[in-house]
């Protein structure tokens, strides 16, 4: 049957698997060229396992007032002659353990980040395809609504936002309702840069050929979105995912900071900056610094991964 | 005429291109003359290594390319090896270039005069005033109309055609020796490539300049070339005069790339087929790069690489012409 | 001759409205504008028979491939295939129906296909969606028949678009355009992005398809020479309309129109035949603001005031006035 249309010789498929072709991928290889990117990936996962076994890790648990005694408070790390143990970085005004509560609070700040990351990414790729695929008077609300929303710094949205849930459920919120607020804001905050891009990528994709013949076979807009479109603007998406995941971080950090974000008896790392903030006079430098390099440390290796990521995925720029 | 030399002479030129799959072989031991007034055509299809060797020959094969072995010599004087500041001198003066897409070779910011005035000032001594007078006759020998008003246009106001013939005019500023020109009218519809491939074939003639012309189009390169370098996997298959290699070529891809051209003339029921494709330039086979594609193919050429050998007018790089012994290791 | 054709393009016209945002033309003034990509075009292919539409960029000819789709609205006219009207009035099922029979092969077999798909699903989703076989195992069958149809290993489905190169990537589009049992299929420029030998694998392809499933195609081209090897009647375009139509080896052995002639005047000669040539003059004019009357009028040798001011119909298989006159003898070689 095939001697007549003759073939062209094409190697049988070896049928590698899904992470036999990643070892083998260019963004693979880029990995492992760069050290940078590889110390910033061993601390991010670093982080996220310390977070993820704070129970394990820490010696206290510092969410219980229980576990808190007054007679350690403002104790200095172990190193100090007065330190004492199992204190490894101190204690707080409170006595709370300031090792544990880092670990408590990274879980706290990845917590806010991540679902801050994934209710903005989700908001912004389905009103950027929305606004991509359809073009016209949706493509014109859409976008002339983000450009609003940018005129407002993040801070301000998340003020506002804090301010209105805070009059409507009257006076201090519990820390679930903390913890949405700040989802719920932050995610508010970045959606525009989502949706920009993935709007960008789709009006490129669309007039691709596959689209067409996608088209041509019947099926309906929303089918192409989901399966023709969007697993092929989703590139550019992760790296702003992971750069705005610093960011969120940040954020949130700055809001506890400045008071509307997690409650002191519930610390993040900001709130832990907050309370540190207030005895770095009177010398007792520990409570702020170390939360304060932690913060550092975790933003700077999201970022770093997060360039790496946008040069990898983008041979161009090569 | 006495002893000429050639304008460009290409000898045993090897590029590689060094990637973490280790290294790829794109030109590998080519050899070819230009001379004066001459057009040679290089045709192969893509992957060939057709442009590589134009890159080369302008000094401008970019990291992780690089040559790596052979000589390029213009008019006996060898370039593959100078720095680059000085090969920047020679690209524009000495060698004019010609692109596929006019508009890399264009600047759009800039009108038409202001760039061709400042690229005749920088190889000549011509005063502004007598520089301009040049820019205008370049444009009229390349045919554009009424060139004292066209010359303040931007790039932009022209038609693809009319800038391909501006590029050309920038090309000829500074009276090159040589010519590469790149696949200069794949962008364009039929009936302006058919216009610039006689422009092309007419300057050439009238400046003596040499001309290099790179393209995967055989009906181009039958137009306008004197003599032809067909090439296969980063060596030349076959070289030779071009009606010789168009009637009668030797090399069994030149015979199967002839044949697969539809004709305006023939009825063919079906187009002779060269099965497979290019191999890539990691997996070219030993040997003979085209032996799993060949329809002639025999034990040597699995085994032993085919070196150009002459034969009447062409130069064909394939053991069925090779009369020499049989190397005794390439048996054993 | 009785019998009615299989595709029937009747006055098949389609206006882009290019001009700049509303607010640009309010504060920069200027007026709307309009291109007339295609403007007026009418041919019908038989059953089993190859058509094709040639002509320069600009032409208009992948706009008319695409309205016989149906991917584009036409502005007026109508496109009718096997009896069923394409445009929105007919019934949606019919319609339905229709567009199983019915695929498209594209020119850039590197967008073409879904880059982020394997190979199977991709020749998989027309039998899906028309929901022809039922049954995960019965589907992996037919497209590993289709693969090896086309010339391909039945081994290549589980591989990505990027690991093949274009060639086989156009037989894989193939193997997606016979997937739904389609038995008309518009070709817009299939080979143009291609080498010349995979051309000739893609043409002979093609042709052996068409002989084994008695497929009619409209075939899409800038190449006379593909054209001429594909066709069996070839309608030549310039900027929006036909202007000659006929027998794919009449049209090349005598050529009425001045534009076909200069067009096959063009063409490199690869044969080296020496043949006699005129030199070919001017560039397609700018489409959004045509010449009146023949646009091909400002490069015609033949050209007078008629032709200034009068469009040619398109009567005996061309338009233009000349031919109709019988002025053009005279200058025919």
């Amino acid at each position: 049957m095939t001697d007549m249309i003759q073939a062209t010789p094409s190697a049988p498929a070896e049928p590698s698997s899904w992470f036999g072709r990643f070892l083998d991928s260019d963004v693979w290889a880029s990995f492992k060229r760069s050290k940078l990117t590889m110390a910033a990936a061993f601390l991010t996962v670093l982080f996220l396992a310390a977070a993820v076994s704070a129970g394990f890790l820490a010696p206290q648990d510092p969410f219980d007032p229980a576990q808190l005694d007054l007679l350690n408070s403002r104790l200095p790390p172990l190193w100090d002659a007065e330190g004492q143990s199992p204190f490894v970085f101190g204690t707080d005004e409170q006595g709370r353990d300031i090792f544990s509560a880092i670990l408590y609070g990274l879980r706290i700040s990845l917590a806010v980040g991540f679902l801050g990351v994934a209710f903005s990414a989700t908001l912004g790729i389905t009103l950027g395809l929305l606004a991509g695929y359809f073009g016209g008077t949706v493509d014109a609300i859409i976008m002339r609504v983000a450009d609003v929303q940018l005129t407002f710094p993040a801070i301000l949205i998340a003020l506002l936002v804090d301010g209105v849930v805070k009059s409507v459920l009257g006076g201090q919120l519990d820390a679930a309702t903390t913890l949405a607020v700040l989802v719920f804001s932050i995610g508010l905050s970045f959606w525009v840069q989502y949706a920009r891009t993935v709007r960008g990528s789709v009006m490129v994709e669309k007039n691709k050929d596959y689209i067409a013949a996608a088209r041509l076979i019947g099926l309906p807009a929303p089918v192409i979105m989901f399966r023709h479109v969007l697993p092929n603007v989703l590139g550019p998406v992760l790296v702003i995912a992971t750069i705005n995941l610093a960011l969120a971080i940040i954020t949130e950090a700055t809001l506890s900071f400045l008071g509307t974000g997690m409650p002191e008896t519930m610390p993040s790392l900001g709130t832990l900056i907050r309370i540190g903030n207030n005895y770095l006079f009177s010398g007792e430098w520990w409570i702020v610094a170390f939360p304060g390099v932690a913060l550092a440390l975790l933003v700077l290796s999201i970022n770093l991964l997060g360039d790496w990521l946008r040069d990898a995925l983008n041979p161009r720029l090569r | 005429m006495s002893v000429t030399q050639p304008v460009l002479s290409v000898r045993d030129l090897r590029v590689e291109f060094v990637t973490r799959r280790g290294v790829l072989k794109a030109i590998d031991g080519i050899s070819f003359d230009i001379g004066k007034g001459e057009v040679l055509g290089v045709v192969g299809e893509s992957g060939a290594g057709k442009s590589v060797t134009g890159s080369a020959v302008i000094g401008l094969i970019d990291p992780p390319g690089r040559i790596a072995g052979g000589e390029i010599l213009l008019s006996g004087m060898r370039i593959d090896n100078l720095p680059p500041e000085e090969m920047r001198k020679i690209r524009g003066k000495r060698i004019g270039m010609i692109f596929q897409d006019p508009l890399t070779s264009l600047n759009p910011l800039y009108r038409v005069s202001e760039q061709l005035v400042e690229t005749i000032r920088t190889h000549t001594n011509l005063a502004a005033g007598a520089a301009r007078k040049r820019a205008i006759d370049l444009l009229a020998e390349v045919g554009i109309p009424a060139p004292d008003r066209r010359i303040d246009s931007y790039p932009h106001e022209f038609s693809g055609g009319m800038r391909q013939r501006v590029v050309i005019a920038l090309a000829l500023c500074a009276e090159p020796e040589l010519i590469i020109a790149d696949e200069p009218t794949t962008a364009l519809d039929v009936s302006v490539q058919a216009q610039i491939i006689s422009l092309l074939k007419r300057l050439g003639r009238e400046h003596g300049t040499a001309i290099m012309l790179v393209t995967h189009d055989m009906g181009v390169i039958a137009e306008t070339a004197d003599r032809v370098a067909v090439m296969y996997a980063g060596r030349i298959a076959e070289i030779g005069p071009v009606r010789d290699v168009v009637k009668n070529p030797l090399h069994p891809y030149a015979k199967g790339l002839m044949g697969a051209i539809p004709s305006l003339e023939n009825d063919t029921d079906r187009l002779v087929q060269i099965p497979g494709s290019m191999p890539r330039l990691s997996a070219i086979p030993p040997g003979c790069p085209f032996n799993p594609r060949c329809p002639f193919v025999f034990d040597r050429c699995r085994i032993e690489r085919p070196e150009p050998v002459q034969h009447s007018q062409h130069r064909v790089a394939c053991h069925l012409y090779d009369q020499s012994p049989v190397r005794s290791e390439a048996v054993a | 001759m009785t019998e009615r054709p299989y595709v029937e393009v009747n006055d098949l016209r389609r206006v882009f409205d290019v001009s700049k945002p509303w607010l640009n033309r309010v504060l920069e003034g200027g007026e709307r504008q309009f291109l007339k990509a295609v403007d007026g075009v009418t041919f019908d292919i038989k059953k089993g028979e190859t058509f094709a539409l040639v002509g320069e960029s600009g032409s208009g000819k992948s706009t008319v491939a695409r309205m016989v789709v149906g991917l584009l609205p036409p502005t007026t006219g109508e496109v009718i295939i096997d009896g069923v009207s394409m445009s929105s009035r007919a019934a949606s099922g019919d319609r339905q129906r229709l567009r199983r029979r019915i695929q498209m092969i594209f020119q850039d077999p590197y967008a073409s296909l879904n880059p982020r798909w394997q190979v199977d699903r991709i020749v998989a989703e027309p039998i899906r969606a028309f929901r022809l076989i039922e049954g995960e195992r019965d589907i992996a069958a037919r497209v590993a028949e289709l693969l090896t149809f086309v010339g391909l290993h039945p081994a290549d489905g589980k591989k990505y678009p990027h690991e093949f190169s274009g060639g086989q990537r156009q037989r894989i589009a193939i193997a997606r355009a016979l997937a739904s049992n389609a038995e008309f299929i518009v070709c817009d420029e299939p080979t143009s992005a291609l080498d010349v030998s995979v051309q000739a694998q893609i043409l002979n392809l093609m042709r052996d398809l068409q002989d084994r499933l008695g497929l009619t195609y409209l075939f899409i081209s800038h190449n006379l020479a593909v054209v001429r090897h594909m066709a069996s009647r070839i309608g030549v375009m310039y900027l929006g309309r036909i202007v000659e139509i006929s027998d794919g080896r009449e049209l090349f052995s005598h050529p009425k129109h001045p534009y076909t002639r200069m067009l096959l005047d063009a063409v490199p000669d690869v044969g080296m035949t020496g043949r006699q040539r005129i030199p070919v003059s001017g560039e397609i004019p700018n489409p959004i603001n045509p010449p009146s009357g023949c646009t091909f009028n400002p490069r015609c040798p033949l050209a007078n005031q008629r032709c200034v001011a009068e469009i040619p119909a398109l009567f005996g298989g061309v338009a233009c006035h000349a031919v109709h006159e019988g002025r053009a003898n005279a200058h025919a070689a």
